[in-house]
């Protein structure tokens, strides 16, 4: 019997036995669409997680910071450095697996910033060099960020992230008009600056659909007349926010204030050493020529700094990776157990079609007699056997690949704010491909078992 | 040559310790074109015969020529593959798929002998014509009567264009004229140059071929029954073949 006969057999089987084998195919279609859906909901996690990475600069990316000595240094604490401009100066020159360095003056405690009659604080105000804008990955949107003359003079400028506009100036949504604070006063520590620049407003995928659903809310509430949809106090939910609650990298980069770096120190004396020809640093951003080559850069970099630092070891390092092997564990974490889940519903669907194919070819033993009798052979029955239950899979693993989109859409609509998920071509063919494959193993057995049937017994069999 | 030739054929069983000789040391011969019929009560082995003789067992031992092929050892795919072009079987419960209508019903053997789709359909077509039954080709078996039943059944056997076609009680589920009919089908297939065996257990029936075999306790009754020698002008089949 050629497979093509099979095939048709196999189909009309199910046809004949409607209601069965769409309970049959259940099993398989849930397994299948769990199967996508948990993928599509892990690769929309992955995408958020890997975007938040990508925001803070990604892997090519690290920080060189001041760090306690070591045990064994600790006598030399008094001819310990700091991390100082030396050390940035010496690093361009000497350490050719760096791209860009970036020094970074933190101002701590943190000044007060004030302006319109408001204050506020962020922990994020640091005194800068105009490479900081790519080394962080900010874009300037309004007006410009202050250049390497104003660093030079130390002028009194600053580039401000969006959350500080809305913290002194109030946000478009709250005014109803768009607030660009460029040219205005602001004052650190009392100190006037003028706002020469404003970053655009940065957002994960996720937030953008909060905002977005928040506002289509809004339009509605309006174009339904209500005014004030206000419940209670305003709140903030969880520290440390601009106001709309949470630590995100997208939230600290709009809370961000740069000045030059010189201003920083010469005005806010923020950098104060013994020398004051070697204003102190907080920290360096060091952006390597190749991720690949991340351990040849850190090497050279400890050994540049070995020099300037006279062997003591006062700085350490930080990269990105720990967060990025972090990120990667939990999306194979999340992927293994969706996973695991999907595998045991697909497997209980391979069990009900084993199931129902043992009832089926007991409830055919006379028609397997025929058949043999008529000259099928062992081969063709099994064949035939394993063929329907392939096709009770393959019905139901594509039944599932449509049933997914419906199950994601389902999902999309009741968590509109979490990541979207992603539908891969390789879930879909993954799980189409298991199904096929555990619809081939559900039919061994009972195929194994009507090939062996004697004909005599089985043409008797009432 | 004869086209069947059995020697010294034993089928022995094993229930519970005791040997069970269900065929004991049996030779015999059925020429090409031959119509006979394998007579003997229930329990004496004739279903055994047949079950041999039609390759659907093979033998515990003795040898077995199918048309110059030895089948006692052949494997259970070579019985198949033989069953499928050598031999037809018509069943006393006809044996018919309910799900297939007629035709498709007929066309079985074919699909198992690889043969095309339209060749299948033109020969099933032909068979049922040799049958008669022409009209009800998209009928399922249970719309049919028995007798219409039993000639699809002969169709399917007949298809294949089979040596041998043998017949288990073919007229057992039939009233008295149908299975008249069906044995008259018999006859002239016979006439037709076929090796025709029945198996009965009715010496009425038994007695519309030439040649009976009887079957006693696993043996070959050295003399046909007297009852039977007696039948054998019998005008049982007023009108068919001679």
């Amino acid at each position: 019997m050629s497979l093509w006969n099979a095939v048709i057999v196999g189909l009309k089987e199910i046809w004949a036995h409607k209601f069965r084998s769409l309970l049959t195919m259940l099993g398989i279609i849930l397994g299948v669409s769990s199967l996508i859906a948990m993928s599509a909901l892990v690769t929309g996690m992955e995408k958020g997680a890997k975007e938040s990475l990508i925001a803070v600069g990604g892997l090519q990316k690290m920080r060189v910071e001041v760090a306690p000595l070591p045990v064994d240094q600790r006598h030399l604490r008094d001819f310990a450095t700091g991390v100082t401009l030396r050390d940035v100066y010496a690093l361009q020159r000497s350490a050719p697996e760096i791209l860009e360095v970036s020094p970074q003056m933190r101002l701590e405690p943190q000044p007060t910033l004030a302006a319109n009659g408001k204050i506020y604080r962020t922990w994020m105000i640091s005194g800068v060099w105009p490479v900081q804008l790519e080394m962080m990955e900010h874009t300037v949107e309004h007006g410009r960020m202050f250049t390497a003359l104003d660093n030079e003079l130390a002028r009194n400028v600053c580039v401000i992230g969006d959350g500080v506009r809305d913290a002194l100036w109030g946000s478009p949504e709250e005014t109803g008009e768009p607030v660009i604070p460029i040219g205005r006063e602001m004052t650190i520590s009392g100190y006037p600056f003028t706002v020469v620049g404003m970053f655009q407003h940065y957002e994960s995928e996720q937030e953008r659909k909060t905002r977005e659903l928040a506002e289509a809310e809004a339009a509605q509430l309006k174009a339904a007349g209500v005014t004030n949809s206000a419940t209670g106090p305003k709140r903030s939910r969880g520290w440390g926010g601009s106001g709309r609650g949470g630590w995100s990298p997208f939230r600290m980069k709009n809370s961000t204030v740069y000045l030059p770096l010189n201003t920083a120190w010469l005005k806010l004396k923020a950098g104060l050493t013994n020398s004051p020809a070697e204003p102190k640093l907080s920290d360096m951003e060091i952006k390597v020529r190749d991720v690949a080559q991340l351990d040849l850069a850190m090497t050279q970099i400890r050994n540049v700094l070995m020099v300037t630092h006279r062997g003591i070891e006062d700085f350490s390092f930080r990269t990105q990776e720990d967060w990025a092997e972090q990120i990667g564990t939990f999306i194979s974490n999340a992927r293994l157990s969706g996973g695991i889940i999907a595998g045991i519903s697909l497997l209980v669907g391979g069990i009900g079609i084993m199931n129902i194919m043992l009832a089926s070819i007991s409830e055919r033993i006379r028609e397997i007699g025929i058949r043999k009798a008529v000259g099928a052979g062992g081969l063709d029955i099994f064949t035939q056997i394993v063929v329907e239950s392939t096709v009770i899979a393959v019905v139901g693993g594509l039944a599932g690949l449509a049933t997914s989109i419906g199950l994601i859409r389902v999902i999309t609509y009741v968590t509109p704010t979490d990541n979207a998920p992603i539908v891969t071509l390789t879930s879909m063919l993954l799980a189409f491909g298991a199904s096929v494959l555990i619809g081939v193993l559900a039919g061994l057995f009972p195929a194994i078992k009507a090939a062996r049937m004697n004909v005599i017994q089985s043409l008797r069999y009432d | 040559m004869a086209l069947l030739e059995l020697r010294n054929v034993s089928k022995i069983y094993h229930l519970g310790g005791e040997e069970i000789r269900a065929l004991d040391d049996v030779s015999l011969d059925i020429g090409a074109g031959e119509f006979c019929s394998i007579i003997g009560p229930s329990g004496s082995g004739k279903s055994t015969l047949m079950h041999i003789l039609g390759c659907l067992d093979s033998p515990s031992k003795g040898t077995i020529q199918l048309d110059g092929t030895e089948i006692q050892k052949a494997s259970t795919r070579e019985l198949a593959q033989i069953r499928n072009r050598k031999i037809g079987f018509v069943f006393q419960f006809f044996n018919l798929l309910p799900k297939l209508n007629v035709v498709q019903n007929v066309e079985l053997p074919m699909i198992y002998a690889g043969i095309g789709g339209r060749e299948r359909r033109e020969r099933a077509l032909k068979a049922l014509e040799q049958v008669e039954l022409t009209n009800r080709l998209k009928n399922r078996p249970s719309q049919l009567s028995g007798g219409q039943q039993q000639r699809v059944a002969i169709a399917r056997a007949l298809v294949n264009d089979p040596k041998i076609i043998f017949a288990d009680e073919p007229t057992g589920n039939l009233d008295t004229h149908t299975g008249e009919v069906i044995l008259a089908l018999f006859r002239r297939l016979s006439h037709e140059g076929r090796t025709v065996i029945l198996v009965t257990h009715n010496p009425e029936i038994a007695a519309v071929t030439p040649r009976r075999i009887e079957i006693r306790n696993g043996k070959i009754a050295d003399k046909v029954d007297d009852r039977l020698a007696g039948l054998d002008r019998t005008p049982l089949l007023s009108g068919a073949g001679h």
